[in-house]
């Protein structure tokens, strides 16, 4: 009978693998690139999130009411495929029960995610989704905690005015929806800057040679480069500007300059600007959580890495779930969701506030990017905060390099 | 004008580089008839080979490239004996699937140890300008060395009694085992001599550009384009064809949208695979026989 009653026992653990999660357990689901060509970002964000979860629950749990609940993590490897995706955030829901939702790092990734969670109600928080246009389809469960891709490059133009007012722009960007958008964007932006767009070109996310398309550049006479992709092609990008010597004064690439192993390009990294959803060295006073400097320090000491925006991105996608939770003193979706509607607050990552329009639900409309370089600081390559004025620690740059 | 003549130089030096890729998996083919799919992550195994060479044991770049055509050749071997023999004489899906498996165990090594971080090998060599354009001391010599491998790699097939005996092989397996060549370690040499290729193209091509362990993936595929062109098992075919192809990028791009050259490509790959089977060197043959 013993036996029977411990069969039983193990196949009921094998049927719902929410066994492992107590009632005091929330579980929560993400998909993460752990290969593929998403990997750096992604990792870095899902080592954000663990930070999070860690410090949630050596400090007991996240507060709802008088309960404590422990956060447990659920994840899967998308390979960096949209294919994957809906399949496995499917089986995050059905089978492993998660109860909330992290989405995948990129937009092409999270618009897929998306009609997953929205099909099964699921509350997923999204700190590496930038594209506003998954924003807008009427989603009820979908929170972006980072700024909208039509925010991406407004620092880099606004700066770029009080430097240059007739500055002539080449925008060279990789052909996925998230780039498409933030260029989008950002053409019209600098056209109402009155600056002349001398190139505009997009190449495929595969492309390895920017030879072609960085002679049109010098063809073109353009003195300002704007666009890129995410991390193998920006790289790639930089390097080949400088080993051409493309005569440019100012250089804004898309996230690949925010990590830390662009220093390993040398001098082709200097004088690259990046915006930024979060430098360590911004001055927010947050509502609650870290300052920023408690954060990049205490993540430091913890993992010995450096926090990049994408880190701190997934570390406040847990920061903002545990403060709504808290509010709606429940872990009830709908609670959770009106709690997350009402938040307007500022963490360690800025103020952050989500859309309630039905037409733009979720979209994030309060949080702001950062421009940050690569500059030589005794003798070495550090990124310095260039704008906005409040978060400045060192004038652009602005010069042939 | 100018910048339509820096556009072509510059297609041109790289498309060399493409060239070399691309005549590793032509002298496999042409020997053995196998597809070798494990060739985009040899690429990648050189890139890497060189970035060890080159920043954790600090050997000079272009020294290093010797080691990792070695290693590559090696290794090469190895493959041949894992995943390649046992399939020679198979119908042709039974190589291309076991070197396509062989190629995602590789890659998921190199995903595991490394990730997708991007690496890169900084070097950097004086080039020349013309007006505002530049062309990278890299990009010369990675042309220069192709040159100098291609014709090495000439001389050995035609020079060498090794040489002459792959080219037996390649021609005709049963009459050069009935001469008494010895046809499985011939067969394993050119594996081993097809990898060696693709490693030393990667390694030349981590000079150049920055390079993931995806990076694989878009040289395999352009390999596979250019050995089409040059003419499968054709070396020289290749090299020509990777030139042609750098030619036709360079000519191209000043007038139309960069992202349409891979349309371009592949148009150029459909017709040539449609009216010369034979790739673009046959037409030279035709003209011979006419």
């Amino acid at each position: 009978m013993n036996k029977l009653a411990l069969i039983w026992a193990f196949g009921a653990c094998f049927a719902g693998s929410a066994c492992a999660a107590g009632d005091d357990t929330i579980t929560i689901g993400m998909t993460v690139s752990q290969t593929g060509s998403l990997n750096v970002d992604s990792v870095a964000q899902l080592k954000g999130a663990e930070y999070w979860r860690d410090e949630v629950n050596a400090a007991g749990g996240i507060k709802a009411g008088d309960r404590r609940y422990k956060v447990r993590f659920v994840e899967y490897d998308d390979q960096s495929q949209g294919g994957r995706v809906q399949q496995l955030y499917t089986r995050l829901i059905v089978q492993d029960k998660a109860q909330f939702l992290f989405g995948p790092y990129s937009s092409g990734l999270t618009a897929t995610a998306a009609v997953i969670s929205e099909q099964y109600g699921r509350i997923m928080l999204i700190g590496g989704g930038a594209e506003g246009k998954t924003y807008q389809l009427g989603n009820k469960y979908l929170f972006q905690c980072i700024t909208t891709a039509d925010y991406y490059l407004s620092g880099a133009i606004q700066a770029l005015k009080e430097k240059e007012a007739r500055a002539k722009i080449a925008f060279v960007y990789s052909d996925d929806p998230f780039s498409k958008a933030v260029v989008a964007a950002a053409r019209t932006q600098a056209v109402a800057a009155g600056f002349t767009i001398a190139l505009d070109e997009s190449y495929a996310p595969s492309t390895t040679d920017f030879s072609p398309i960085i002679n049109k550049i010098i063809s073109s006479g353009a003195d300002t480069f704007l666009g890129g992709g995410h991390y193998p092609d920006g790289a790639t990008l930089a390097r080949q500007l400088y080993d051409q010597k493309a005569p440019l004064k100012y250089v804004a690439i898309l996230v690949a300059p925010d990590s830390p192993k662009f220093a390993t390009l040398g001098e082709a990294a200097l004088g690259v600007t990046v915006p930024s959803q979060w430098e360590p060295q911004v001055r927010y006073k947050p509502d609650f959580g870290p300052t920023p400097e408690e954060f990049a320090k205490a993540y430091n000491a913890k993992t010995k890495l450096e926090a990049d925006y994408h880190t701190a991105s997934g570390y406040v996608t847990g920061l903002l779930l545990q403060h709504a939770i808290e509010q709606a003193g429940s872990i009830a979706p709908d609670k959770v969701a009106a709690a997350l509607d009402r938040m307007d607050v500022t963490t360690f990552f800025g103020r952050d506030k989500f859309s309630t329009d039905p037409k733009s639900h979720g979209m994030q409309v309060a949080h702001q990017m950062v421009l940050a370089q690569w500059q030589k600081k005794n003798g070495s390559l550090e990124k310095e905060m260039v704008w906005p004025d409040a978060a400045r620690t060192a004038s652009l740059i602005f010069a042939k390099h | 004008m100018i910048g339509l003549l820096a556009s072509i130089l510059d297609g041109v030096l790289v498309g060399a580089v493409y060239g070399l890729a691309a005549m590793g998996i032509t002298l496999i083919w042409g020997v053995m008839d196998v597809v070798n799919l494990t060739h985009g992550a040899m690429i990648v195994a050189g890139m890497f080979g060189l970035s060890l060479l080159v920043n954790a044991a600090g050997v000079p770049a272009y020294a290093a490239l010797l080691p990792v055509m070695i290693a590559g050749f090696f290794a090469g071997i190895a493959l041949y004996w894992i995943a390649v023999h046992r399939m020679i004489g198979q119908p042709p899906l039974m190589s291309l699937l076991s070197t396509f498996s062989a190629n995602l165990v590789l890659i998921g090594l190199g995903t595991a140890v490394w990730g997708t971080v991007l690496f890169n090998v900084p070097l950097s060599l004086p080039g020349f300008s013309i007006g505002r354009y530049t062309f990278p001391g890299t990009h010369l010599m990675a042309a220069a060395l192709t040159a100098v491998i291609a014709g090495a790699l000439y001389l050995f097939l035609y020079r060498t009694r090794t040489g002459k005996a792959v080219r037996a092989v390649s021609g005709n397996r049963e009459a050069a085992e009935l001469v008494g060549i010895p046809t499985t370690r011939i067969l394993a040499l050119a594996f081993g001599l097809g990898v060696a290729l693709a490693c030393v193209s990667g390694a030349l091509i981590a000079t150049m550009f920055p390079f993931t362990v995806l990076s694989g993936d878009a040289y395999q595929l352009k390999s596979f384009v250019v050995t089409v062109l040059g003419g499968l098992g054709n070396p020289t075919g290749a090299l020509v064809a990777g030139i042609a192809l750098g030619l036709v990028e360079g000519l191209a791009t000043p007038f139309m949208p960069v992202s349409w050259t891979l349309v371009i490509e592949f148009v150029l790959f459909v017709v040539v695979l449609i009216a010369l089977p034979g790739g673009l060197m046959s037409l030279r043959i035709r003209r011979r026989r006419n």
